[in-house]
């Protein structure tokens, strides 16, 4: 779903970018308050990580392909605010080095898939923690539901683009068609890894994943003989 | 970093436009994308200029021509969707070859074919002849966030870590007779996934100690000064300026 | 006289929930080279990583030279003390061993010739002046372990902290940096499982044993010791005895500076 160079209209492309500009300017207010000096490499390793997912290209119908997304898996490992910063700096990478997704269409793919990713994914899984029992495992249902619809809903945002701006003039029922039906299927296999990702750090390093902090306890002090 | 700076992307080669400041390079290719894409619609002539500039690029930057083509199947995709347009668009129909395809579609495609081919090879060049430690002190002096700088940073050192070690649990699952056209494979992907997350993050987690631990604030040291002088950052708007050039002659012939 | 290192009631536990630091009392005066002793597992690590505030939050205090180590002094105390890492993998990261050796002293805000000399002076100071355009990974790992000092002593530090300084290296190289570090005046922590090494470079020495110092004194004294040694799961190698490699080796004789 990266778009490339030419395929929105110039004005749409600059408001594509402006809203970009803004969100990520809000982002990084916000990520501020989630990011320390230790997070931040945690940061750049979900960075990669999401770089990787977007490189795990999969057949879903007719010769075509979707690739994961990975904005609900970054805004729960390391908060919304960072998560969408570092899916940022992947399409950032992506366009300017890897000639992945144009780059005067960087503004609409920040826009569609870090931003609206991260807001839709994140916003199920605190509405869903809310509904769930209150312990940490619960976060991996919650990624699982978020992620399934947060990649539809970036297919939708596309659409939304396209049609205020699509160069190809392709019928915008057809592209809204296939677009969300490509989405539904990927989302199932984003969901998947989210969820299994997600469980299995949790597991192991709690203290990794963001929407699970909360930890405090006392402390234990021990008292000895020293000898010699 | 220890990752980033074997990049396979990049030509080791001592040219002009390896020369070039990483910070000219981005810019003169985020002008040259724009002037590239505001080319009106109906005027086919500026491709060539703007092909001819791109090739000249290369050649001052020694990038052999087959390394470019090999890279650009990263286009793959779009290009598929490209073809597609001559035959799904609405509109009257013209014959080609003895196929019925709609005319504007056939006009649609091969505009964003040429525009997203631009727009792939300029992104292939910059990438042939900037390491990613340089793309990074680039954007850190084009002012970009701190925060973003920070967190590319440390990307492009866990990318490397990342791609070895699925590209090892590939191998792994492969040679156990695995195979991965498999919708099922998405499922055994997933089941590592988690393991590879922590297995990259308490690697990557050590040496970030050691970093804080000599001083490390987020922000690289800059050793070498690669503060740019004006007459580089001429140099750089050669090719903006000729693509800029071009879309205004366009335009204005119409 | 301020101490160099006072530590005082230090107990810490890992985010998961595991605690690691029970209360440490750790008090090292200047110029002093300490041996921290240890089974796997006993902490030792973490203290390391508390004596420049890469950990922190728990109970107690950690004061270099007199200045607390918190959020606010953390610059400061990161200059002052000096970190060896135990991997040297883990402490290089920079394409060129000259780039990697000047990281430190450029967070500093060195630049230019002054750095240049200051990357120079303590590349010579571990035998490594020659490799200064090579690539770290291309190195042996004695090499980069000297790299991995000299990267620390560019800083110039008040306290150099050493975890498992000895750790894979072949007789030369392990004799060649207990060389190096008898040759800096500054306050040595080292952390090693490597007894003899501890006994010919620390004329002190603690024991820590589950997050707690348990045995504090002479290195010498510690190490014949026999039911501290096995109530601490600490073996000298085969065929070695203090006494004897006392006296073929004054150097390090068992006496507080
Ligand atoms: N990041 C971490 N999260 C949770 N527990 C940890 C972490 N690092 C260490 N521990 C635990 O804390 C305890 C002390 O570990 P530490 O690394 O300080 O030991 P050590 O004395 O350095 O051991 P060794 O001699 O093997 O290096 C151990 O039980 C270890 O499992
Ligand atoms: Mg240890």
């Amino acid at each position: 779903m990266h778009v490339p160079d030419g395929f929105i209209d110039a004005p749409l492309s600059v408001v594509g970018g402006v809203i970009a500009t803004v969100g990520v300017g809000v982002c990084l207010r916000g990520a501020r308050r989630e990011l320390d000096e230790k997070t931040a490499p945690l940061a750049g390793l979900v960075a990669a990580f999401v770089f990787a997912l977007q490189m795990l290209n999969f057949p879903v119908a007719l010769g075509t392909s979707g690739h994961l997304l990975g904005g609900t898996l970054a805004a729960v490992l390391v908060g919304p605010y960072t998560g969408a910063l570092c899916v940022t700096v992947v399409l950032t990478v992506q366009a300017l080095f890897f000639a992945d997704g144009g780059t005067t269409a960087l503004g609409i793919n920040i826009t569609t898939m870090a931003i609206v990713t991260t807001v839709v994914g994140y916003g199920i899984v605190v509405l869903l923690r809310a509904l769930l029992p209150a312990r940490p495992a619960s976060v991996v249902p919650a990624a699982f539901v978020g992620a399934l619809i947060s990649v539809p809903a970036s297919a939708l945002a596309f659409v939304g683009f396209y049609a205020l701006g699509g160069t190809t003039g392709l019928s915008l029922g057809g592209v809204l068609v296939a677009m969300v039906g490509v989405h539904v299927l990927v989302g199932i296999g984003e969901a998947v890894i989210t969820a299994l990702t997600v469980g299995s750090v949790v597991t192991v390093r709690p203290d990794l994943v963001y929407a699970t902090r909360s930890y405090e306890q006392p402390l234990e002090i021990r008292h000895t003989e020293q000898a010699a | 970093m220890s990752a980033g700076h074997h990049h396979h992307l990049y030509l080791d080669r001592a040219s002009l436009i390896h020369r070039l400041p990483p910070q000219c390079k981005i810019a003169a290719v985020v002008l040259f994308v724009t002037a590239v894409v505001t080319t009106p619609r109906g005027s086919w002539w500026p491709y060539a200029v703007y092909v001819l500039a791109l090739g000249a690029v290369a050649a001052a930057g020694r990038v052999p021509a087959p390394t470019i083509l090999r890279r650009m199947i990263i286009e793959t995709p779009f290009v598929l969707f490209a073809v597609i347009l001559p035959f799904a668009s609405p509109g009257p129909k013209t014959d080609v070859l003895g196929l019925t395809l709609s005319a504007t579609g056939l006009e649609s495609a091969g505009i964003l074919l040429a525009k997203g081919t631009l727009g792939v090879v300029a992104s292939i060049l910059l990438a042939a002849t900037t390491q990613p430690r340089d793309l990074l002190l680039g954007l850190q002096r084009l002012h970009m966030p701190q925060l973003l700088v920070q967190i590319m940073t440390f990307m492009f050192r866990y990318i490397e870590v990342v791609l070895g070690e699925m590209n090892r649990m590939r191998v792994a699952r492969e040679s156990r007779g695995f195979d991965a056209r498999h919708v099922g494979h998405l499922k055994v992907v997933a089941q590592s996934a988690g393991a590879l997350f922590i297995r990259c993050y308490e690697r990557g987690e050590r040496v970030h100690l050691a970093m804080l631990s000599r001083g490390y604030t987020g922000r690289l040291p800059v050793f070498a000064d690669a503060r740019s002088s004006t007459g580089q950052w001429a140099m750089a708007a050669l090719l903006p300026l000729v693509a800029v050039a071009t879309t205004v002659a366009a335009w204005a012939t119409l | 006289m301020t101490a160099s290192l006072v530590v005082h009631g230090l107990a810490f536990a890992y985010p998961d929930g595991h605690q690691a630091l029970y209360g440490v009392d750790l008090t090292v005066a200047r110029g002093e080279r300490v041996a921290v002793l240890g089974p796997n597992g006993a902490g030792k690590t973490t203290l390391v990583l508390h004596l420049n505030g890469i950990l922190g939050g728990g109970r107690g205090t950690v004061a270099v030279a007199g200045l607390p180590v918190t959020k606010e002094h953390v610059r400061e105390i990161r200059r002052r003390v000096g970190i060896v890492f135990q991997d040297p993998d883990d402490q290089l990261f920079m394409p060129t061993v000259r780039e990697d050796v000047a990281f430190g002293p450029a967070n500093l805000g060195l630049r230019g010739p002054e750095l240049a000399d200051r990357v120079h002076e303590a590349l010579v100071q571990v035998g490594m002046a020659e490799y200064a355009d090579r690539p770290p990974h291309h190195l042996s790992y004695g090499q980069r372990r000297r790299v991995a000092v000299a990267t620390v002593l560019a800083m110039r530090p008040e306290i150099l902290v050493l975890d498992e300084p000895s750790s894979n290296l072949d007789p030369a190289s392990r004799r060649e940096l207990a060389d190096i570090l008898l040759g800096l005046p500054i306050t040595i922590l080292m952390v090693t499982h490597d007894l003899p090494y501890a006994l010919q470079l620390c004329p002190r020495s603690v024991i820590l044993d589950d997050g707690v110092i348990v045995a504090d004194g002479s290195t010498y004294d510690l190490l014949c010791d026999d039911a501290t040694m096995t109530a601490h799961r600490l073996e000298l190698p085969f065929g070695f005895d203090p006494r004897s490699a006392m006296s073929v080796a004054p150097a390090a004789s068992p006496s507080f500076p």
